[in-house]
């Protein structure tokens, strides 16, 4: 389990987030959501310890992530697998190379085992025979798919994905969300979702944390938004007039039954 | 003042994270390889011309200034090869390396922080400044003061051909001056002074782009302080060691 214990955060006096606390569980996918600007990144950030809090403090397990040495949290580091808002490939690395980046830098494998490791999650993202190309050769989706499969290369335990479906199209989003889905409960996996697509929300939302203005406003489920009277969840989910008129049209519908 | 004290602060305590054990050999052999090729044979031709001509100037230069005078003529020769290896070679050589391979290593690293590369390594648990700057300053290291040495080589051909075939000097005068009063503790100041200045050019270009915060205008303003820093750092230092070693 993953806790986050009173975090404020603030740059320059502008508080950023403030006492922030709440835990992650293994084998579901917890997502973090929230309107730009509400602290979003700047959390997912703190969690795994790329940006310290002003205070409060983040437990991997039993061991509290800034009171670690540079070793210790290399070590830590190597449990966890990102995904980044923008894939983070490296350009002038092909696929290949780009997934067995971890493994040759931190695994004692052979050459051989690597290399059924990398066909394995390439498989595992289906992007079989994709090895040689460049990330400049691929889609969106497909450089997103890379950026899943070097992250899970090394087994890792924690699964952070900031904005996996940013600028994907809605049914590559859906692939990806079920993708990461399937492999937080096939690896019973810690998974982070720092996101604001709706879809993904009502799709995978095992246990959903919102940010508002630099504050946890409501954590629940998936099943929870459509019945929840929160005004904050309300105004950021049902934004649009449409999704206002589905949420009156599913209240009536269940009124009815 | 205080700006300058936390950046020399930072630029510190970052190189001490840079000069860490290496986590695998055989990745930093391999970046290493291809950081010397970038730097080396990348800088090869641009090194070869410019030394052409500060030989050929120091030559005309030093034909123009002796005219009328008692000085003999042989030294032309003595004069353009203590200027080439003393001074010229590595300190022309090396501010011409600060804009090109300098500005490169800015912008190579500042990409890579802006494109989070560096925040993905560091997830991985990668020490990513011992990563992207070690094998960035040992590559420069070694290839550095080869260029330095292969520049002054080819500044002393551009003296002679810049006085010897246009008839202001003859063969044996060039080549008299060029065997006179030969100093070996001049070829070894230019070496102390070529990894002295590489050293500078590169960690304080990579310092420039490692922290590099915002977008395009930023990474720019990144690539132009590598230059700009690294030049004057290496004036300074370049009379300081001729201040030590000629004392």
């Amino acid at each position: 389990m993953i806790r986050a214990e009173n975090i404020f955060k603030d740059f320059s006096g502008q508080v950023v987030l403030s006492d922030v606390s709440c835990s992650f569980e293994a084998g579901k996918a917890n997502l973090i959501i929230g309107r730009s600007g509400a602290g979003k990144t700047v959390f997912l950030k703190i969690l795994i310890g790329l940006l310290k809090p002003t205070s409060g403090k983040v437990w991997f397990g039993d061991t509290s992530l800034f009171d670690l040495d540079k070793q210790q949290l290399r070590e830590l580091r190597m449990q966890i697998g990102m995904l980044f808002q923008g894939s983070a490939l490296f350009d002038s690395m092909t696929v290949e190379d780009n997934i067995r980046f971890p493994l040759d830098m931190f695994s004692k494998m052979t050459r051989g085992e690597k290399s059924k490791r990398v066909d394995y999650c390439l498989e595992r993202v289906n992007l079989a025979g994709n090895n040689k190309k460049y990330p400049s050769e691929l889609s969106g989706g497909m450089q997103k798919r890379v950026g899943i499969a070097r992250a899970i290369v090394l087994k890792p335990s924690y699964l952070f994905c900031d904005e996996p479906n940013s600028g994907l199209d809605p049914k590559t989003a859906i692939l990806i969300d079920e993708l990461i889905y399937s492999i937080t409960q096939d690896d019973q996996i810690i998974t982070i979702i720092n996101t604001h697509d709706m879809n993904s929300v009502m799709e995978i939302g095992d246990h959903i944390f919102l940010l508002h203005e630099g504050r946890l406003a409501w954590t629940g489920s998936k099943g929870e938004v459509l019945t929840s009277t929160n005004e904050t969840l309300e105004s950021f989910i049902f934004a649009s007039p449409f999704l206002q008129r589905l949420k009156r049209m599913y209240a009536k519908s269940v009124h009815t039954i | 003042m205080t700006k300058l004290l936390y950046h020399f602060g930072r630029y510190v305590l970052w190189l001490g994270q840079a000069f860490r054990k290496p986590e695998r050999m055989g990745m930093y052999w391999k970046e290493t390889l291809r950081q010397m090729n970038n730097i080396g044979i990348g800088s090869l031709i641009i090194i070869g011309v410019i030394s052409v001509f500060i030989g050929a100037v120091t030559a005309v230069q030093f034909a123009y200034q002796m005219e009328g005078s008692i000085i003999p003529r042989y030294y032309v020769g003595y004069v353009v090869r203590d200027m080439t290896i003393i001074e010229l070679a590595p300190t022309f050589s090396c501010m011409l390396l600060a804009g090109k391979v300098g500005s490169n290593l800015a912008t190579e690293l500042g990409g890579m922080r802006q494109k989070e590369h560096i925040d993905a390594m560091e997830i991985m648990g990668v020490n990513t400044a011992a990563y992207l700057v070690q094998p960035k300053l040992i590559a420069a290291l070694v290839v550095v003061p080869m260029l330095v040495c292969i520049g002054a080589f080819i500044s002393i051909i551009g003296g002679y051909t810049a006085v010897v075939p246009t008839g202001w000097f003859s063969h044996g005068e060039y080549i008299q001056g060029l065997r006179s009063f030969f100093e070996p503790y001049n070829v070894w100041m230019m070496f102390v002074k070529a990894f002295v200045f590489a050293f500078i050019l590169t960690t304080v270009s990579c310092y420039q782009g490692y922290f590099v915060k915002g977008g395009s205008i930023e990474l720019g303003d990144a690539s132009t302080r590598a230059v700009v820093f690294s030049n004057i750092l290496i004036l300074l230092s370049d009379y300081i060691i001729a201040m030590i070693m000629t004392s």
